[in-house]
């Protein structure tokens, strides 16, 4: 058998020079074909750094679209179910977007860089479907995923370690609204964004920074408790925020073969993503036809009696229920909530905010299996959302 | 100003003609637009010389379904009807088909075309039920109907008896080279059914699905060839004055620029000069690509409907010669009361897949093969008196000619035409006082076809039935409300048989009459 053998097989961050430092677990994943560590001390160490002071994490893998071109605007309105049209120049978007049938193919952060220049970010790589929404408009579609590198800085002293960096004017920035800062002669963006459901920020910046904007960061949060954490600990608290993983809550529709295995934005809860009013979008007649007559599932934030998380549990929609109406995607012990708590995927009618399920949920203990029924209820806000999360200026440390 | 029709049909083509007459006739108000300043699109006699005129594109009629004759009550008249074939051979020794006959040829294969013909007609009976029908839904919104038309479909070839419901589905998929091998001997014969099998299509007599183009061609009137008085003007002009009759309103040099669509419904069309016409139905009997990316725009349409409708096959491959002579020219063999015959240059199938070689690769051929006829043998009104012209399909001259269409090229391909044509006809050069080559290129250019290609879309079987033009959008109407399409690219395909747009206009009328 013949091996190709090739210089590197899997990408790393450029900030990698720095995590190999302090990475003590030498536990990495992939993601999107860049090494991606799973934890770098412990997970429950990590997690609190989210929840307690300032966790980071390297978003680099992340799939980057930079959309220019005279039609750029019309391009990105009919890729999303959201009207972009209200979206201005300095803002960014939390959007879905579609195939046909209105099922979900990924969803993903919208960036209005700069009049008629925009920037898609999402975990999974889309620039097949891109180039198709493409066709007939004036666009230039870039893949800048390995141009931009990135860190997501979370956590309530995170507001703190930027101001501590020098970066003036970060006081004013509000949810979801990004500016751009000189760092080093480079151009760095800071947006606030993030996947853990807290006070946040997401920067942004050339990979030949990297190591730099690392060095200048860590520097700045020393006294606030800024540590590196992995995708354990992000999923943590990505579950606490709510928000859902394609691959795990959802599969993008072009990874589907059976049918009934995709999602529509409706069915997972995102309904306020999908604006019937604006100009035609992709999905945009299987939704409204998916409105108008119901949606076959419902995804559902569950809070579930007892301790043990329901990893994988079948949802029924009464104790002793022979027939199961759904299962969960998510699920785990919510350190800062004190709640076992998931996500979900049910049949309608079943999964009305209020309605009791009972989840079955098998554990282990010392090699042995056992199963306790459990009651679920459903819940409509996330199970963390702080009130720092929102506030601007957000307070100091 | 804005004038407001029921239906709005845009292109005078023939299939955009017939279903203007259909909807007409049915009481709808209905205004076709043609870019053009003649009807009938790719079916149209032009003048390309100081008293020489010709059939521009399609040039003999075989396939007019008598279903839109009968609809109609079109009267046709024709120059010449039942024209004989003549297989031409470098030496004289030609081969002529006649109906079920062929002369110049063995014993054994003259019984096996009868026989070849008598099974290929049947089957092309069987096809030709469901040209004239609409392709049936097999998924999503499937109605009782369409399980009827399908289950009818079933039926049909069931009936047909177990041996030849085996033979039909082991050829529907097959090749015409490998049917021609096992059947015939003659390579003349061969090369003539190669040719007829593949005329009109990027497809060489080896590739796959090339017994159903013939199928096809054979379907509605088993390939009775006609020469129409006049050319083929005749066909479109009468066709213009039935939808006239009927109410209609056609406006030629009037070019489609868009097609407007408001909240996912169609409300107009706008035209180059300006000109807004209002209408809650538009029919486009334009290609599907045109129709849906040029004139709709993709930002009207689904990303999954995009790709497909971009992704349709429409390379042209097929050239037209137009030739003003002095005089007939001398062919070996020939006598001259045989002009009024379609001349085929195919020696044999080998030669007609060595001429699809080139096109394979972007290349035009170097051998080209020929469907050649001297229309004003039989109608004096195509050229002065004791004058001629010829009328030949050149094949191959792929649309995506690596070299790019030029006049350079189409000089190239000109005189590679005229050398090949010089072996048969060795004193055509110098009879030949005028002359119009029109590349697939020329063909797009000037009669507004993707890729100038005959059919709208290569007639194979992943484009054909519940796939034309793309699946899920076979039922004329496309995902916009109140737009359809009623063209060759569109179920059944090209060809001057009008089924397109009588299936067409059927399910328009049925479906705006319950909205």
């Amino acid at each position: 058998m013949m091996v190709i053998e090739v210089e590197q097989g899997r990408l790393r961050s450029p900030f990698y020079p720095r995590q190999a430092r302090i990475d003590r677990l030498n536990l990495w994943h992939d993601w999107k074909g860049y090494a991606s560590a799973d934890g770098f001390y412990d997970t429950g160490i990590e997690y609190f750094s989210v929840r307690n002071s300032t966790g980071v994490f390297d978003i680099s893998p992340m799939s980057k679209y930079r959309i220019t071109g005279p039609d750029s605007l019309e391009f990105v309105n009919r890729l999303v179910t959201r009207d972009m049209r209200k979206l201005k120049p300095g803002r960014v978007a939390y959007a879905v977007w579609c195939d046909d049938a209105g099922q979900v193919l990924d969803d993903g952060t919208v960036f209005h860089l700069q009049e008629g220049v925009y920037r898609i970010c999402s975990q999974e790589h889309h620039m097949s479907w891109f180039k198709t929404a493409a066709l007939g408009m004036d666009v230039t579609i870039v893949d800048e995923t390995s141009d931009v590198c990135g860190l997501a800085v979370q956590g309530p002293t995170s507001f703190s370690v930027l101001k501590a960096m020098g970066l003036d004017g970060i006081d004013s920035l509000r949810p979801f609204g990004f500016a751009t800062f000189d760092f080093q002669a480079a151009e760095l963006l800071v947006s606030r964004t993030g996947f853990t459901g807290d006070l946040g920020y997401e920067m942004w910046i050339t990979p030949g920074k990297a190591v730099e904007l690392w060095d200048a960061l860590f520097d700045a949060g020393k006294l606030f408790g800024i540590r590196a954490i992995g995708t354990h600990a992000l999923n943590l608290t990505r579950i606490e925020a709510g928000f859902i993983q394609a691959y795990v809550d959802f599969l993008p529709a072009y990874a589907t073969v059976r049918p009934g295995r995709s999602r529509s934005p409706l069915e997972l809860g995102l309904e306020w993503l999908v604006d019937f009013e604006k100009p035609n979008f992709n999905g945009r007649q299987a939704l409204a036809d998916e409105k108008r007559d119901g949606s076959t599932w419902r995804l559902v934030k569950l809070d579930i009696e007892g301790n043990k998380p329901a990893h994988h549990s079948y949802i029924y929609p009464r104790k002793g229920a022979g027939k199961a109406c759904g299962f969960i995607t998510s699920a785990v012990w919510s350190p800062v909530c004190k709640q076992n708590i998931a996500l979900g995927t049910v049949r309608t009618p079943h999964g009305n905010v209020g309605d009791k399920l009972y989840v079955e949920i098998y554990y282990q203990r010392e090699m042995h299996w056992s199963k306790v029924i459990s009651q679920a209820t459903v819940v409509d806000k996330p199970f963390w959302n702080p009130a720092r999360r929102h506030a601007t200026p957000p307070a100091k440390f | 100003m804005a004038d407001k029709y029921d239906a709005v049909v845009i292109g005078a083509g023939h299939n955009g003609l017939v279903c203007a007459a259909l909807l007409a006739k049915a009481g709808i108000h209905t205004l076709v637009l043609e870019a053009n300043e003649r009807v009938g699109g790719a079916a149209v006699t032009r003048s390309f010389s100081q008293g020489y005129s010709v059939s521009a594109v399609a040039h003999l009629l075989y396939q007019l379904q008598p279903q839109v004759e009968r609809d109609l009550g079109l009267k046709i008249s024709v120059a010449a009807e039942n024209l004989r074939t003549v297989a031409l051979s470098g030496d004289g020794n030609h081969v002529r088909i006649d109906g079920n006959d062929v002369y110049g040829v063995s014993d054994a294969d003259k019984a096996s075309y009868r026989d070849f013909r008598s099974r290929m007609t049947r089957f092309a009976d069987l096809l030709n039920t469901y040209l004239n029908k609409t392709a049936p839904r097999l998924t999503k919104g499937a109605g009782k109907s369409d399980l009827l038309t399908l289950v009818q479909l079933g039926l049909d070839v069931r009936r047909l008896g177990r041996r030849e419901m085996r033979e039909f589905l082991r050829l529907i998929g097959m090749n015409i080279r490998d049917e021609v091998h096992e059947r015939f001997d003659s390579g003349l014969l061969r090369g003539a059914i190669s040719l007829d099998a593949t005329l009109g299509t990027h497809l060489g007599p080896r590739s796959p699905n090339t017994i159903l183009t013939y199928l096809y061609r054979l379907a509605g009137t088993h390939a009775v060839l006609k020469q129409p008085a006049g050319g083929m003007s005749a066909v479109s002009e009468a066709l213009a004055r039935s939808a006239r009759e009927n109410g209609a309103v056609i406006r030629t040099g009037m070019k489609v620029s868009r097609v407007i669509v408001q909240n996912g419904r169609v409300a107009g069309v706008e035209t180059e000069s300006g000109d807004t016409f209002r209408s809650g139905v538009v029919v486009s009997s334009a290609d599907p690509k045109s129709t849906m990316l040029r004139l709709v725009g993709s930002k009207h349409l689904e990303t999954g409907f995009t790709r497909s409708i971009h992704h349709i096959r429409a390379r042209g491959n097929a050239a037209k010669l137009h030739l003003a002579l002095d005089g007939l020219p001398g062919i070996a063999g020939v006598e001259s009361e045989e002009f009024g015959c379609r001349f085929l240059i195919a020696p044999d199938d080998h030669y007609v897949e060595r001429a699809f070689n080139h096109a394979k690769y972007g290349e035009a051929s170097v051998k080209p093969v020929f469907e050649i006829t001297f229309p004003s043998f039989r109608d004096s009104t195509l050229a002065p008196a004791g004058k001629h012209v010829m009328s030949a399909i050149v094949q191959y001259a792929p649309y995506e000619l690596r070299a790019g269409w030029s006049a350079d090229t189409r000089e190239t391909f000109w005189k590679l035409a005229l050398k090949t044509l010089s072996h048969y006809m060795p004193d055509l050069e110098r009879r030949i006082t005028a002359s119009e080559l029109l590349t697939p290129a020329d063909i797009e250019r000037q009669f507004h076809i993707t890729g100038g290609h005959w059919h709208h879309g290569e007639l194979t079987l992943d484009q054909f039935l519940f796939t034309r033009p793309v699946g899920g959008a076979h039922q004329y109407a496309m995902p916009v409300g109140g737009l359809y399409l009623c063209g060759a690219g569109t179920h059944p395909g090209g060809g001057v048989s009008g089924a397109a747009g009588r299936n067409a206009a059927r399910v328009i009328l049925r479906r705006e009459k319950t909205a």
